[in-house]
């Protein structure tokens, strides 16, 4: 039984003399990829070259700043408890005075670690943050590690440096 | 005694520098096979080992040297050692009797022939080479106690006997339009632009098909095709020796370029070359038409590898009807056609544009001829069966 009536019987004719010397389909084969030869190429050098991957790419996790250059993050640690992978872990700290111009909030994170192996750049926690505090980039990716101990990134890689912010294209 | 060593002298500098041209070659082209492959497939190929990655080849060498030799307990061993040797060696004697450059001036009189060695029958030399380096495959194949490497061994074999047939009667088209077996004598011949592709459209056509053939390439390349023999007749190789193999297969392709650069496209000829001679004088002239030959046999080498990347793979009775019934028929064709246009000419002397139109002509008639034959049968079966 058909199913749809899309069915096509292709019935073969005998092979055309052209058909049966080769050549005329070879020579326009050979046009074809000399025309894919000087073409631009579809690939890129990776490492050298990267792309351009679009305004929701989530790729290295920023600590943001607020406008004064303190630091958002409150550590009520709901990022942790969002991340499906359990990669975020913090250490909470009570903001002393003389402090006010480094964090936002009275309280602070004091150490903030991303297992960068446990990491599945799902971007819960950038939801879950009430503060606006942790950010996924768009346009930049996590280097390569090449060694075990490089793995936890801490807040010495997380955290906004003022003469570099993000931004991200809406914010704009 | 002073003037022989010299001449020896500077003779086996010529031999050692078109042996290292010849595998330097061979060298590059399994990169710029890589190359080729990844523009034609909008990719842009090999870049990491050096810039542009020209320190390609020397990796692959490390790779292949660092390999495991094995050799099945089950082969032949001495003859499983001698398949890849002897692969390589016919490869590389085939470019004693290419003519690669005229004679070069040396001072005091002497004269150095850029050639290995010119022997009267040049042209039976490549032939009986290129026919011995089929044992090296089947030699391989067999040794090798395996199905599938047995099955492309007896696949090289059939399919180069086959094809040399129709190379060799293109050929002969050559020898009657020079006079001459002798690789000299026929570039020498066509100096001057009187290249013999214009006399021999047919026949060029012919020999290349047959080239491809002889060197195993695609579409021809039914000896080591992996959708049916896993790897053919290298299919129990490894290390080097696999590495001969297939070096020797793009030894084979320059070796080809140059044969066809030979015979068809005038050797070392160039235009210009009497304004070079007048200008910078013979040596400089000469080493230019040394580039030349080389620039051309690398365009064929090129040829090669657009073409593997560009069409799939014969079937083997496709093959085998192709090298039958198709090119041996029409290369009889030649034979006849450059002797009626030779008997035709015979009067008039100097105007080649008749000779040319004659050849080109005949060409086209013979297509015209078997288009409307084939339509005519195509007509009539159609009748028989409606």
């Amino acid at each position: 039984m058909k199913l749809s009536n899309k069915t096509k019987v292709l019935e073969q004719g005998e092979m055309t003399f052209a058909e049966r010397i080769y050549l005329p389909a070879i020579i326009g084969g050979m046009g074809t990829t000399l025309k894919h030869f000087f073409s631009k190429k579809v690939t890129i050098r990776y490492p050298e070259e990267k792309r351009y991957l679009g305004p929701v790419f989530r790729g290295h996790h920023i600590l943001k700043r607020d406008e004064e250059g303190a630091e958002r993050c409150t550590a009520c640690g709901l990022c942790a408890v969002a991340c499906p992978a359990e990669a975020i872990s913090m250490v909470a700290e009570e903001r002393k005075k003389g402090e006010e111009h480094l964090y936002r909030e009275e309280k602070y994170a004091s150490v903030y670690e991303i297992n960068m192996l446990r990491c599945i750049f799902c971007g819960l926690c950038e939801e879950a943050c009430p503060k606006q505090a942790i950010y996924l980039q768009h346009d930049k990716m996590v280097p390569v590690f090449e060694d075990r101990s490089e793995v936890i990134f801490g807040k010495n890689k997380l955290v906004e440096k003022m003469d570099n912010r993000y931004l991200r294209e809406g914010w704009k | 005694m002073e003037i022989t060593s010299t001449l020896f002298t500077a003779k086996a500098i010529y031999v050692g520098v078109i042996f290292a041209i010849t595998l330097g070659v061979a060298t590059y082209s399994t990169y710029f096979e890589r190359v080729v492959a990844a523009f034609m497939q909008d990719r842009v190929g090999p870049d990491r080992a050096g810039p542009f990655g020209i320190l390609q080849p020397l990796a692959d060498a490390v790779k292949m040297f660092m390999k495991e030799d094995f050799i099945p307990s089950k082969s032949s061993k001495w003859l499983f050692i001698a398949g890849p040797c002897l692969s390589m060696l016919t490869a590389l004697m085939t470019s004693a009797v290419v003519p690669f450059g005229d004679k070069l001036d040396l001072g005091d009189g002497l004269m150095l022939d850029l050639q290995g060695i010119d022997v009267n029958i040049g042209i039976l030399w490549v032939f009986g080479i290129v026919s011995l380096g089929v044992y090296g495959v089947l030699i391989g194949g067999w040794a090798s106690n395996n199905k599938f490497a047995l099955i492309g061994a007896i696949r090289a074999a059939s399919q180069n006997i086959s094809y040399e047939l129709a190379m060799g009667l293109s050929i002969i088209a050559i020898l009657m339009l020079s006079g001459s077996l002798s690789t000299k004598n026929i570039v020498e011949v066509q100096q001057g632009g009187h290249w013999n592709i214009l006399y021999q459209p047919l026949g060029f056509v012919i020999f290349i098909v047959c080239a491809f053939a002889e060197c195993n390439r695609t579409p021809f390349d039914l000896p080591e095709c992996e959708t049916e023999l896993i790897g053919g007749y290298h299919t129990e190789y490894s290390s080097m020796k696999l590495g001969f193999y297939l070096f020797s297969e793009y030894i084979n392709m320059f070796i080809s370029g140059a044969v066809m650069a030979t015979l068809y496209f005038g050797g070392y000829d160039y235009p210009g070359f009497t304004f070079m001679l007048e200008k910078f004088g013979n040596n400089v002239a000469v080493l230019l038409g040394v580039g030349v030959l080389i620039l051309k046999a690398i365009f064929f080498v090129f040829v090669f590898m657009w073409v593997r990347w560009t069409i799939p793979r014969f079937r083997y009775d496709q093959l085998m009807s192709l090298g039958w019934t198709g090119l041996i028929p029409l290369a009889m064709f030649n034979v006849i056609l450059t002797g009626g246009v030779m008997l035709f000419t015979v009067n008039e002397n100097g105007s080649n544009w008749i000779t040319i139109t004659a050849s080109w002509t005949g060409v086209a008639l013979m297509l015209v001829v078997t288009a409307l034959y084939s339509q005519v049968q195509y007509k009539k079966k159609k009748l028989a069966t409606a």
